[in-house]
């Protein structure tokens, strides 16, 4: 409505064809640029109306024909006409009350333009000429407008005028020439897109594309094309060709396609939505997992440090714990050596010797071929961090976008009705299900419109409030308890690691086997409180479940949050200030031990929550209790395990880079056991589950606090944390920022004119008012841009009211022109009875 | 697939690529499978275009479904190329004559291999809001008056719940879900209020696809 609409003036006879008798553009009538170009005069307003008010007379002036019995009558009628208009804008009656048009008015109505969006072929085809012809003048120098004949402007508004394709056959003859033309002069992706996105029919569209291509050729071989721009054409053509190649191949290697299919065909689209947000952290897994092994492991593996000659043996153990044989392997932070790896000094067994640093003592000469690890980790580390970070944010940007759209609480019922079918369900009792399910949903919001004001009596609120209260109170207390028990927990198992470091005679395999508790009873209360927490909905009987959902996540996300938070006090505060009382020479190394037995267990869990949780009690439930029900695949749950495990691996990522690998062995694990799992013991959910919001909540919780925390705590372990002295490439500094002040330094010295550099280096990375200056930069763009998303919707909700009034006038206008073709016609039927009685 | 025939001419196949969203595979593929509905009618060789159409009886009572009934559930859903998954066992899709019908050019649910590609283009993953909107708009559409009336939008709704709600609660909700869509007050749903309430409704693209 806002836009500049245009319509053209000189040629509606020529364009709609004269044998055509109810012509839409009587009825929607608009103005056109081109009056602008042509009568540049200053007369152009009054003109114009003018001229638009004759043509309307034209028009209905043909419209008329039939009931005329001589067009030499016209010119009379029209003034009579004319005369009847103004009287009747004396009258002023409200005929809107009518409702049964002429069969004259049914046709101008069903000929508007907005009746054959997408329906008739002339008017899709007008629509995709216009859009051709604004892409093309996007594309090119935008050429003067009077380069086009008349009618072969684009009007603005995207459907054309001759949009009756069974009235105005002619005219969609031209207009497709039209389109075939411009098709011709767009470029082959954008040619491709058009067509592909055309709601034709492919016969047509082949047909469409055919022309253009003939056309093309026509022209091409009509120039006699010089030999090289020939080539260009054979080089297109096969660039195109492997482009296509390389696009079915990309989508060969899409994972997983047949299974989750399956799945979202007897499920739908809540249970893919937790194997669609696995394969999201597969992939970041495999990202992660690609940068530090390629720059990290594998430079460090390929130029192993010279280890201690004692080395524990392998006792199978260690695939739990992570300790023992493991310990001194690329796996851990401690392994990595401090010094600049040299290709070049191989021979040399100097340079080699690990165990001094000796980045800068060595003599050999080749620096070109030199990695500095303590630099190529601290910025692997980092660089990983924060392109993680900007594909978390986009998606999270992304999914937001798509799923909180504006109001929301609008056209509930229709949106019910039209969107809730899924078309991918085809399993029987999947679809029954489902429609049952719309039933219900149907049935409940038309309760709530019925009667909106049930009021609960004050006992019933009291009793509500209690009932919430207690199940609240519950909730958090077993969460505190739980967390008092972990905090006491590790410290007991610290000094009992103490004692055994100071009685060497306890076996080795006890000690490992005692490093397992700590993770064994975390994972054991992720198992078991969310237990608790559903006994406790339950117990609340939530009216809406999506309230139910929200508050099992919060929570969910409560305790795994807490308990994460005392996980990270003890290894960072505990086990990090006085490692060498619990026998351990580097701290990093444990505390990544810690993660990966955490990690693990977490894995081990999880496999027993689904033999025990789905499949024995489905085996329970149908041979004991003799129920036809099936477990409920607990989706939020599911999601927040994903996400905690997630965590760790991010946690972990900075002392065990290896980690990403295990979490992608134990995600693929995952899917296919989870897969395995839901196929053979779960049945659909009953209760109805927004998806996209849901994923957006998913993708925002393992952006927000999985992921800000897991890099608050790497961050702060980088910026001021002490690294243990005698391990890992940052031995001897004082925190591992310093690898990076060090080099910038080194940099300094070998070339005064970098001085800049380290200058900026100094105030931009080691300086934290800059950081906060950044967040605090972020946090206004993001404050005006929600901001202008508010300032939108104030937009469009005055849109929708103008909408309305559009809708009122059409209305109006319609009503007037029907009493306008009933007068007309009493008249003409007094003078065509005489004639003959039809 | 057997080269010794060609079942499309380069020129048809690039025709296809170029106007749909599948690949070259993919189209050999929905050929083939469309050839088994009816072996009988449809040639192997399509290189001069025939005009053949297979009937709506034939489209939705299909082999595949038949294997439908069997214990595994995953077998009846072709696998085309990796990348699509068509499943046409619709038996239990309540649109699925209705789906059909909109796509066969006669209107009586005869799809021709044109028909056909169009049917599962439009319904494919990577096919526009836009397009989407549009055939969803005349899948409801049941008369064709361009409109979602009243009665389009009962006949839905019976489908949707397969007939257990009471008459007068589809009536209530058609007036209600129609007065909440509707734009300019005509009590029936034109394509740009469809289009309006499509986009505020965020589940519609991933509802609205045959799983690929």
């Amino acid at each position: 409505m806002a836009r500049n609409v245009s319509f053209d003036l000189n040629n509606p006879l020529l364009e709609a064809g004269l044998e055509s008798p109810a012509d839409e553009e009587g009825v929607h009538d608009s103005f056109n640029q081109l009056i602008a170009e042509q009568s540049q005069n200053g007369e152009l307003p009054e003109a114009l109306e003018l001229q638009q008010l004759q043509r309307e007379f034209d028009e209905e002036a043909r419209d008329n024909v039939p009931y005329l019995p001589s067009p030499g009558h016209e010119h009379g009628g029209l003034r009579q006409r004319q005369g009847e208009m103004e009287s009747e804008e004396n009258r002023q009656t409200d005929p809107l009350v009518c409702e049964v048009w002429s069969s004259a008015t049914l046709k101008i109505l069903s000929s508007m333009p907005s009746r054959t969006i997408g329906r008739s072929r002339g008017a899709i085809i007008s629509q995709y000429y216009n859009r051709t012809m604004e892409l093309r003048r996007r594309r090119q120098s935008r050429p003067s407008i009077r380069d086009f004949s008349p009618s072969a402007r684009p009007s603005i508004r995207g459907y054309g005028m001759d949009a009756d394709a069974t009235d105005a056959e002619g005219s969609g003859v031209s207009k497709r020439e039209r389109l075939v033309n411009n098709l011709q002069n767009l470029s082959v992706s954008d040619r491709v897109r058009m067509l592909q996105g055309m709601p034709l029919s492919v016969a047509e569209k082949r047909e469409l594309r055919r022309l253009a291509l003939q056309k093309e050729k026509h022209t091409l071989s009509g120039s006699q094309i010089p030999c090289c721009s020939q080539l260009k054409y054979y080089l297109i053509i096969a660039l195109r060709q492997s482009w296509y190649s390389w696009l079915s191949f990309l989508h060969s290697l899409q994972l997983w396609q047949v299974l989750l299919k399956r799945a979202s065909g007897r499920f739908g689209s809540g249970v893919l939505s937790y194997f669609l947000f696995l394969k999201t952290l597969l992939f970041f897994n495999i990202f992660l997992f690609l940068v530090t092994g390629s720059f990290l492991v594998l430079p460090q593996a390929v130029h192993p440090p010279v280890l201690p000659a004692e080395r524990p043996s392998f006792t199978g153990l260690e695939l739990l714990s992570g300790a023992g044989y493991f310990s001194d392997t690329v796996m851990y932070y401690g392994y990595y050596s401090n010094h600049t790896l040299r290709r070049s000094c191989r021979d040399d067994p100097g340079s080699q010797n690990p165990s001094v640093s000796n980045s800068t003592s060595t003599d050999c000469v080749s620096k070109h071929l030199s990695y500095n690890m303590p630099l190529a980790y601290f910025f692997t580390i980092g660089a990983a961090f924060f392109i993680t970070c900007i594909i978390l944010v986009y998606s999270m940007s992304k999914s937001f976008g798509q799923s909180f759209r504006i109001d929301k609480s609008h056209s509930i019922l229709a949106m019910k009705a039209f969107c809730s079918w899924d078309f991918k369900v085809i399993k029987k009792s999947s679809v029954k299900l489902m429609s049952e399910n719309i039933c219900t949903q149907l049935k409940e919001l038309l309760a709530e419109v019925n009667q909106k004001h049930v009021k609960n009596t004050v006992c019933q609120t009291l009793w509500g409030l209690t009932v919430h209260g207690l199940a609240w109170t519950i909730c958090i207390a077993s969460t505190t308890s739980c967390v008092v028990g972990i905090y006491f927990f590790s410290e007991y198992m610290q000094q009992n690691l103490k004692e055994t470091v100071r009685s060497p005679t306890h076996n080795p395999l006890l000690k490992e086997a005692s490093l397992l508790a700590l993770p064994v009873l975390v994972s054991l209360i992720n198992l078991l409180l969310p237990g608790l927490f559903n006994l406790a909905a339950w117990m609340e009987d939530y009216d809406s479940p999506s309230v139910r959902t929200y508050v099992s996540i919060c929570r969910n996300l409560m305790l795994k949050v807490s308990v994460l938070g005392v996980l990270c006090y003890h290894w960072l505060d505990r086990v990090a200030d006085n490692p060498n009382t619990i026998g351990v020479t580097c701290w990093e190394s444990f505390v990544g031990q810690e993660l990966y037995r955490f990690l693990l267990m977490d894995f081990i869990f999880t496999l027993l929550d689904t033999l025990f949780g789905e499949f024995l009690w489905r085996l329970f439930s149908e041979k004991v209790l003799k129920r036809r029900r099936k477990p409920v695949f607990d989706i939020a749950r599911n999601v927040l395990d994903l996400i905690y495990g997630q965590t760790l691996a991010w946690l972990g990522v900075l002392f065990t880079p290896i980690l990403p690998g295990v979490q992608i062995l134990k995600l693929l694990l995952l899917f296919y056991i989870k897969m395995g799992s839901v196929m053979m013991n779960c049945q659909a959910p009953r209760k109805p589950y927004r998806v996209s919001q849901m994923t957006t909540i998913f993708i925002t919780l393992l952006c927000f606090p999985s992921f800000i925390g897991a890099s608050v705590c790497v961050t702060y372990t980088m910026w001021s944390m002490k690294p243990s002295s005698s391990c890992g490439p940052f031995r001897g500094l004082k925190t591992m920022m310093q690898a990076g002040k060090l080099w910038v330094q080194e940099l300094e010295k070998d070339n005064p004119r970098l001085s800049l550099l380290a200058r900026a280096h100094a105030y931009l990375v080691e300086n934290p008012f800059f950081l906060f200056v950044g967040a605090g930069v972020f946090l206004i763009i993001i404050y005006f841009h929600s901001q202008v998303v508010d300032g939108q919707r104030k937009i469009i909700s005055l849109l929708q009211e103008q909408i309305e009034n559009e809708g009122e006038d059409k209305k109006f206008l319609i009503t007037r022109l029907q009493s306008i073709h009933e007068r007309k016609r009493t008249p003409a039927r007094r003078l065509t009875s005489q004639d003959s009685a039809c | 697939m057997g080269n010794k025939q060609t079942t499309f001419t380069d020129e048809q196949l690039e025709a296809y690529q170029d106007c749909t969203f599948f690949t070259r595979k993919e189209i050999l593929r929905l050929h083939s499978r469309y050839r088994e509905l009816a072996p009988h009618l449809v040639p192997l060789d399509y290189t001069n275009n025939p005009d053949i159409r297979v009937p709506l009886t034939l489209i939705v009572t299909m082999p595949e479904l038949k294997v439908c009934q069997g214990p595994s559930e995953g077998r009846h859903c072709w696998r085309l190329d990796c990348r699509l998954t068509v499943c046409l066992c619709w038996q239990e899709n309540p649109f699925r004559d209705r789906i059909v019908e909109t796509f066969s050019e006669d209107g009586q649910g005869n799809l021709t291999f044109n028909d056909f590609v169009d049917m599962f283009s439009a319904l494919c993953e990577t096919s526009p809001r836009e397009l989407k909107t549009i055939y969803a708009f005349k899948i409801y559409d049941y008369n064709r008056d361009n409109f979602i009336c009243k009665e389009d939008l009962e006949k839905t709704l019976n489908k949707l719940t397969k007939g257990e709600l009471t008459p007068e609660e589809v009536a209530l909700v058609c007036d209600k879900a129609i007065e909440e869509a509707d734009l300019d007050a005509d009590n029936k749903l034109s394509f740009a209020d469809f289009e309006n309430m499509i986009s505020k409704a965020p589940d519609f693209l991933s509802n609205f696809h045959v799983r690929i």
